[in-house]
């Protein structure tokens, strides 16, 4: 571990020295999340939702292993196979509730691990890769939920599956033979679905593996903490067990409540009706639109509606793919020495507009489109890209930062010090001891 | 929010009678929940509740696991095959058909008064899986042999229902995967096969309506 | 050097916007769109309250069989339920021999199920046994339009679950039919209800093909002890049906939530209280040590000398 002050492993049992002397899974476990991993005793509930995103992995993993068992991917058959789950097998329903509702979970929780990170400045040096990696992560995800949402083969599932393989099309010359290879045909068909159910399956897993770089990555510097200052001494931090392990704990039972609130008695408000219809290749749905985690890039897709020296469509696509890739540069576009948002008031100020105008964009993806609606998007997507393209460079050279705190236990601490010292020590021994 | 401290400044205490008092509380209530009381029991009292919390913890992990290993037992659809009806007006004596349940193969077997006869003949002793005929069908439909078609070696298909078909050695049913052969009664005389052919629950439901499992 | 690639990609990308939110803005005042005749005289679905709704609803069975009684002897004629089979209806309360003499009794069902002759090996039917799904009444889709008009009706069995609405628009649908209004012929002249549909402003085309299904009260005629089969009564009674056959599990998916909320709610609280029990040493101590470290209850023991207190 890179903090000197970590406790290293000591085997409490014959047991477990006998597995540790033979597989070092035990002190790898203890160094990455038991008592011998420190962690910034200051982390507020935003931090929690890494191990969240990594529950609803494993969620999504162990539904969809238990539904791949009676799912069947033929054009004719596979709409009936989710029906046959839903009401022949045993606890079936749950099972297909289960991995719906946690796939809007999983991007729940990952949305606002980003949004942490974009605010406290996680990306910063020297935690560049762990963006790099969970960015890639996101994308895997994307992938895995938009080819998951294709299996079900109904109206929505076609529809969609169309959509956004129609993207590749906007690409000159090399686009169509993209789309057709990607297909395996003219139109999403037998050989889209079964190669879909096939990556579907696959992809999870790759997402497990980097998501274990990516927590590789983190434990060489360590987590970051709301105050951006870096951990100093002993002082600053805590061992992950039990203190994060108890805290991760109970707000994991929080969330899987409100899950199981929404799997259970609203197993359906995220949905689409229109994906209860078999797909339909001649009979184009009234509003496509994909699932709610995607908006916000619908809405980029569709703003731009004017050719100018590219196809608009070809602008959209462009647009949509360079917004989550742009995001790869963010260590270097925002290169400010001072990581944590709560130190940079201007930043913050820019990033309270940044979250309101993403719900903006995730609002106008799903509205029936309208002029107001178009032109609101076009706004919102302008700003989306002016803020991290224009604005955030520019802060970062100009800003004017408030003055950081000493430590973390510094700023933590609140006076504990003189208050948990034996009674009788002077001022001055306090102050000397801090 | 942490409490932001420009760089430099040291921490500065106030009020220092009120600190004494409150230390004393804080320094109290640090130790041992309640004046008098040890300090094993403080901890020991303390750790209950984590305990408390990982127990609840992993009944909730064990009780996810139920639904996971429950979701592979057969699916309602499957269940509701599970018994099948036959009709056996139009098999005569000495005749007998194929039939399906569970999606496997069941002779139904109409035995001749000589077959009947052949199959009491047989000494017990003699069976590799004594069984009487009596015991292998219903009380006044003795003439009646419902079998499962699946040898009991390993798994093919005896011949002997059909027109013309083998079968074997002792007038039953022949199988000509590995040799085994089964008598009237379709008990097994020779061969590999260590039991006679499975019969299933069934029942007359008229008498010329067979409801097999 | 990045940063100069940056502010050219964010000022291209906002000025493709700016043209484009100019046309956009430009259009919608030049030739501002006109309200379409379905936006101005579609109508969201009636309130319709059902004993399933709810987080601890329920089927109400005597409601749920007069459905399908309305459903066999009015909807079946066009629509089929092919997701439900007839083993199903147990849970409507019927026993096994009522539901094996409802599927193979040939009263409503027109098409038998499609089987093999078993002697010549060509198609043929064969009585419906509970194991079986309630069987279409048209063998496939162009049949289906050949006798409709080339309209589909479509499959009931999701359909609550498959139109925004749900049981409320089903029954909205059912009751809603009129006469198209005067005042939409005179604001939108060519939009008068084309011949063979049938105005319902419940739907979003407002022109549906489907004649009104229910028209006339104790058209199906419940027995003994039931309300009065009104237009009314009769499609809240196949709309509940519907909801059942969209999910049958519903009843099960309430039990069971409310046990593994009440479960996850207490374990929460555990885990909260466990929680602010390890840090209650983190908040008060500088360096993390327990209470029963000899430094910490040195500290402890004079600081109670002092104070005076004994124990």
């Amino acid at each position: 571990m890179s903090f000197s002050w970590a406790k290293p492993y000591e085997p409490k049992s014959n047991l477990s020295k006998w597995i540790d002397d033979r597989l070092p899974l035990p002190r790898l476990v203890y160094g990455a999340i038991g008592g011998g991993y420190p962690v910034p005793r200051n982390l507020n509930y935003f931090w929690n939702f890494g191990v969240l995103a990594g529950i609803f992995l494993m969620v999504q993993i162990v539904t969809g292993i238990a539904l791949a068992m009676h799912y069947y991917s033929s054009i004719d058959g596979a709409f009936n196979s989710v029906e046959h789950i839903m009401r022949n097998v045993n606890a079936g329903w749950m099972l297909r509730y289960a991995h719906a509702n946690g796939a809007s979970f999983f991007f729940i929780v990952v949305y606002i691990h980003i949004f942490r990170s974009l605010f406290y400045g996680s990306y910063k040096a020297p935690r560049e890769l762990i963006w790099m990696l969970g960015l890639v992560i996101y994308l895997l995800m994307m992938a895995t939920a938009f080819m998951g949402y294709v299996l079900p083969w109904g109206q929505m599932s076609y529809w969609g599956a169309q959509v956004i393989t129609g993207f590749f099309s906007a690409f000159p010359l090399v686009g169509e033979p993209i789309r057709i290879w990607l297909l395996g045909g003219y139109t999403p068909d037998q050989a889209a679905l079964t190669r879909f159910f096939s990556l579907h399956y696959l992809m999870p897993f790759v997402i497990a593996g980097v998501v274990m770089l990516h927590i590789w990555s983190l434990h060489i510097p360590g987590s970051n903490n709301p105050t951006g200052v870096d951990v100093k001494s002993e002082k600053d931090t805590l061992p992950f067990h039990p203190f994060y392990t108890a805290k991760d704990g109970w707000f994991v039972g929080a969330v899987l409540t409100a899950y199981c609130l929404m799997l259970f008695f609203a197993p359906n408000a995220l949905g689409h009706p229109d994906n209860y219809i078999p797909a339909n290749p001649l009979s184009t749905p009234a509003h496509i639109v994909p699932e709610w985690y995607f908006l916000p890039f619908y809405a980029i897709l569709k703003a731009f509606t004017i050719d100018f020296i590219l196809p608009a469509k070809l602008w959209g696509v462009l647009a949509m793919f360079g917004s989550i890739l742009l995001l790869f540069l963010l260590p270097w576009l925002d290169n400010s020495p001072v990581r944590s948002g709560n130190y940079r008031p201007v930043f913050k100020r820019f990033f309270v507009i940044l979250v309101i105008d993403v719900l903006v964009l995730g609002w106008a993806g799903g509205a029936t489109v309208t002029p107001t609606v178009v032109a609101i998007s076009q706004i919102a997507t302008a700003y989306y890209f002016a803020h991290f393209l224009i604005i955030l460079p520019l802060i970062a050279k100009h800003e004017d930062t408030l003055p950081l705190p000493s430590s973390i236990s510094a700023s933590a601490l609140h006076g504990e010090l003189q208050e948990s010292a034996p009674i009788g020590t002077s001022k001055t021994a306090i102050a000397a001891a801090e | 929010m942490p409490h932001h401290v420009p760089i430099g400044t040291k921490l500065i205490t106030t009020k220092p009678i009120r600190l004494r008092v409150s230390m004393a509380t804080l320094e109290q209530s640090a130790g041992s929940p309640e004046p008098g009381a040890n300090e094993n029991d403080g901890v020991r009292r303390r750790d209950f509740i984590n305990i408390a919390a990982v127990s609840f913890a992993g009944v909730g992990a064990a009780a996810v696991v139920m639904p996971m290993l429950y979701q592979m037992n057969p699916s309602a659809d499957v269940l509701a095959l599970a018994s099948s009806e036959v009709d056996i007006s139009k098999i005569a004596t000495g005749q007998a058909i194929k039939t399906v349940w569970r999606k496997q193969p069941v002779f139904v077997r109409n035995l001749t008064p000589k077959e009947i006869a052949e199959a009491n003949a047989v000494d017990l002793g003699s069976l590799r899986d004594p069984q009487t005929l009596a015991e292998r069908t219903k009380p006044d439909k003795q003439n009646w042999l419902i079998t499962l078609g699946v040898c009991t070696h390993l798994g093919c298909i005896p011949l002997g229902t059909g027109e013309g078909e083998n079968r074997g050695p002792f007038g039953g049913y022949f199988c000509p995967c590995h040799g085994s052969a089964y008598d009237t009664a379709a008990r097994i005389r020779s061969g590999p096969a260590p039991t006679n052919l499975v019969v299933p629950e069934y029942a007359f439901t008229s008498d010329t309506v067979v409801t097999i499992g | 050097m990045i940063r100069m690639f940056s502010y050219a990609a964010g000022a291209i990308l906002t000025l493709v916007l700016m043209v484009s939110l100019f046309a956009t803005v430009k259009e919608a005042i030049v030739s501002p769109a006109e309200a379409s005749v379905e936006y101005e005289y579609h109508r969201e679905p009636k309130d319709l309250k059902l004993a399933s709704d709810g987080p601890l609803g329920k089927f109400d069975r005597a409601q749920l069989q007069r459905g399908l009684q309305v459903y066999t002897e009015v909807c079946a004629a066009c629509h089929g339920i092919s997701l439900v089979s007839f083993r199903d209806l147990a849970a409507l309360g019927y026993n096994e021999g009522q539901i094996k003499a409802f599927a193979g009794s040939g009263n409503f069902w027109k098409i038998e199920v499609a089987s093999v002759n078993p002697d010549t090996g060509e198609a043929s039917t064969r009585k419906a046994t509970p194991a079986d799904r309630f069987p279409s009444p048209y063998p496939n889709d162009t049949a289906a339009r050949a006798a409709n008009r080339n309209a589909l009706p479509p499959d009931l069995s999701l359909i609550a679950k498959a139109r925004e609405g749900g049981a409320a628009y089903t029954y909205s649908l059912l009751v809603g039919y009129e006469q198209q209004p005067a005042e939409l012929l005179k604001h939108f002249p060519t939009a008068k209800t084309p011949e063979g549909l049938y105005y319902n402003p419940y739907f979003a085309n407002l022109n549906l093909a489907m004649p009104p299904p229910l028209t006339s009260e104790g058209q199906v005629s419940y027995g003994e002890g039931a309300p009065k089969a009104t237009v009314d009564q009769m499609s809240k009674d196949v709309s509940a049906f519907l909801v059942w056959t969209a999910e049958p599990k519903l009843e099960n998916r309430h039990r069971t939530g409310i046990v593994v909320v009440v479960f996850l709610l207490f374990a929460t609280f555990l885990g909260y209280l466990s929680y602010k029990n390890i840090w209650a040493e983190a908040k008060r101590k500088v360096a993390p040590k327990g209470p029963l470290d000899p430094d910490n209850m040195a500290r402890r023991n004079r600081a109670k000398g002092k104070a005076g207190i004994e124990g």
